[in-house]
């Protein structure tokens, strides 16, 4: 409350760390003119468990399950970067099988994350209805993923040179169906939400990133792209099996919120596509790379592994002393940087804005805090 | 003599009256909680409660006999006075309404002469309560909510009153039974179309409804102006909010639908039909929509609303002199 009198024309509004839509536990000190931003700051660190530390401290194969509890909606891709960055660093060619059944899972997993976004995003704006429909369409993906990698949420699926568990013809014609019922279900979504004039109305022309800005900050993933520059670490440092397969990179025009919304929209229907063709040239052969040993121990040397999120490019760069512990694991995560512009452009917007931004960028805190 | 049998006949009235309104309002609140959760849970997909009775149909009562064992928590530096009677505000103009609303014909406790002026008047007071909350609790987001909540209602209170004044033109009486005799002919949604929409959008905001429960806003400003309260304070909050939705809806139902009147059914069945279709209408537009963001609304209002029923107004008296 406003304590100081009528001198003092600003004011101190704690923003989390326990509020219902900083999406965990971010905290955002909003210095408040009336209703409107003066500035802001954000807090982080409420959720940090040193995985970084943790690397040093435990062998390769230990640190794998740190990866799905890094970012938790897209745990595969993490998996997926820091796997990557080791076969690199001990020289192993992943089966061409594996890389299928990688990609095929990893877009799977992009499908749940976006689709976790768009409810939580709208439940942000208040409209709680739509939190329910994509919940029930994610869950689908989630009893498929759990089959053939045993859990829903915190995957721990790939391992150094490949998969432990082969898909069956179960997994792939639920895929097939799921992908079915995803496409019937973009008129509801458009229907409830694109095309509401509410939505619009709150979405539009609010929380811009210029091009200029996005590149200043490092943003990436579907933030970036929303602000038209079409960056995807998919398409320009191409890895795994994704050369192969032919999808698009969508991209906003005006880098404001209806733009970011858009395009993830959009990136669900990339992912479907990827997935298809996955699906349909999957070639058969093993599923794990002969010859990895079960102690690692890599020659002196670091690697740099860039793999595209759900939320923008996570890089894992792994130095190794020749010892069987890494020396140093440093992981590069999206929001991190996608948090300091977000915070940047909620000068001079409302309260309600700032809740709106927060959720177009998609942040999970977690991972900022590693 | 004969005054004073006046006087214990109309006091006996009053009270076999308010026993009623007391019962009314808290069988009407139970149902239309459980009705909401069935509602946006069938909207959404999902059963909605169904473990305690009939398809979850006494799950309110256990939740109200959970708020009821509730501690009530007082923080500390929370203006007292004025906290404590933040949710007796809220709730007792509520009941008043009660008196004037007819359900039929001969079920209305007073048929007051004013009786449209007396809802009207005595909904207002809610914004008082709202206030008196948010700024006694000493959280600055029960504060927004407070602003929010009086900056909202009065910019809604001005087109509702001019809308229900194009109907009181027609009528020529403040007098709620008068209105509804009114509608022998014809509803007078069918004549005034314009007035029923402005009329419901300015109801949904003034019972702080999505798209506009922007003095709520939960994910925006936590609870809003009632975050600090607990237990059964926060419940008389909640059940004046359900039961403004419910007086709200009468009064359009006495406005537009032409009451009680209906065939074969009797007249009190027809007015609580009407009554609920339009508080189901009022839950569908919450369970369909996001939240407009506060400068919008208040722009909304200003600039659309206010307008729009000032046309209205003028429109309906050119037609009255005309025709």
């Amino acid at each position: 409350m406003i304590t100081s009198g009528i001198e003092e024309k600003t004011f101190v509004l704690n923003l989390g760390p326990q509020h219902p839509s900083t999406h965990g536990v971010l905290r955002v000190l909003l210095e408040m003119d009336g209703e409107y931003i003066a500035s802001a700051e954000p807090v982080i660190g409420y959720g940090h468990r040193a995985h970084e530390h943790m690397a040093e401290n435990r062998n390769y194969h230990q640190f794998l399950p740190n990866m799905g509890r890094v970012d938790y909606l897209h745990a595969l891709a993490f998996n997926h970067g820091y796997c990557m960055a080791v076969e690199k660093l001990i020289g192993v060619t992943v089966p061409e099988r594996a890389e299928f059944i990688r990609v095929i899972t990893n877009e799977l997993n992009r499908i749940t994350s976006h689709l976790l976004w768009f409810g939580a995003y709208l439940m942000d704006l208040g409209a709680f209805t739509p939190f329910l429909y994509c919940f029930d369409d994610r869950e689908h993906i989630l009893d498929l993923l759990d089959r053939i990698t045993g859990s829903r949420l915190t995957y721990c699926f790939f391992r150094f040179g490949g998969v432990p568990k082969d898909i069956d013809d179960d997994f792939i014609s639920g895929v097939r169906t799921f992908i079915k019922r995803l496409r019937s279900r973009w008129v509801d979504y458009h229907n409830l939400v694109t095309k509401n004039v509410i939505f619009i109305h709150r979405a539009k022309g609010v929380g811009v990133f210029t091009k200029e800005q996005c590149q200043l900050y490092g943003i990436t993933g579907p933030s970036l792209r929303g602000s038209g520059i079409p960056y995807d670490i998919r398409k320009s440092e191409p890895y795994s099996a994704y050369p192969l397969f032919d999808f698009e990179i969508p991209i906003g025009d005006n880098g404001d919120i209806y733009d970011r919304y858009i395009v993830r929209l959009r990136e669900m229907e990339q992912s479907c596509r990827i997935i298809e063709q996955a699906l349909n040239k999957l070639p058969n052969g093993p599923i794990m790379a002969e010859k990895v040993p079960k102690r690692l121990k890599p020659a002196a040397g670091e690697v740099y592994q860039a793999v595209e999120t759900a939320r923008g490019e996570f890089g894992t760069y792994i130095v190794s002393n020749g010892d069987i512990k890494p020396y140093r694991i440093k992981l590069r995560v999206p929001s991190f940087s996608n948090l300091s512009l977000m915070v940047e452009s909620f000068k001079d917007n409302l309260v309600a804005d700032v809740v709106a931004i927060l959720g177009s960028i998609d942040v999970v805190i977690p991972e900022i805090d590693r | 003599m004969d005054l004073l049998t006046h006087l214990g006949i109309e006091g006996v009235r009053m009270i076999v009256g308010l026993i009623a309104v007391i019962a009314l309002v808290s069988v009407n609140a139970l149902f239309l909680i459980w009705m909401e959760r069935k509602v946006s849970a069938h909207m959404q997909l999902r059963p909605g409660p169904m473990e305690v009775g009939w398809h979850g149909a006494i799950q309110t009562i256990a939740d109200a006999v959970k708020l009821m064992g509730k501690e009530l928590i007082t923080p500390e530096e929370v203006d007292r006075p004025i906290y404590y009677l933040a949710p007796i505000v809220v709730f007792l103009p509520v009941l008043l309404t009660f008196l004037v609303i007819p359900f039929s014909q001969t079920m209305i406790i007073k048929d007051m002469n004013v009786g449209i002026v007396l809802i009207l008047a005595f909904s207002t007071l809610t914004v008082l309560a709202i206030l008196m909350a948010g700024w006694a609790s000493n959280n600055k987001y029960s504060v927004f909510g407070a602003i929010r909540s009086v900056a909202q209602n009065i910019a809604y209170e001005i087109p509702l009153l001019v809308t229900v004044m194009s109907i009181i033109l027609m009528v020529g009486s403040f007098k709620l039974t008068d209105i509804v005799t009114a509608q022998g002919r014809y509803w007078f949604i069918l004549v005034q179309p314009l007035a029923f929409i402005l009329y419901i959008i300015c109801a949904t905001a003034e019972t702080n409804r999505t798209p506009f429960d922007l003095p709520e806003a939960e994910s925006e400003l936590v609870a809003g102006f009632h975050t600090e309260y607990s237990g059964m304070r926060f419940a008389l909050f909640f059940l004046a909010e359900y039961t403004n939705m419910f007086i709200v809806s009468a009064v359009a139902a006495v406005l537009f639908l032409g009451g009680w009147r209906g065939p074969i059914l009797p007249g009190v069945v027809w007015f609580l039909i009407k009554v609920y279709a339009l508080i189901f209408l009022i839950m569908w537009f919450r369970w369909t929509f996001p939240r407009v963001r506060f400068d919008q609304l208040v722009t909304f209002a200003w600039k659309i609303l206010i307008p729009l029923s000032f046309v209205n107004l003028l429109l309906t008296a050119l037609a009255l002199k005309i025709f």
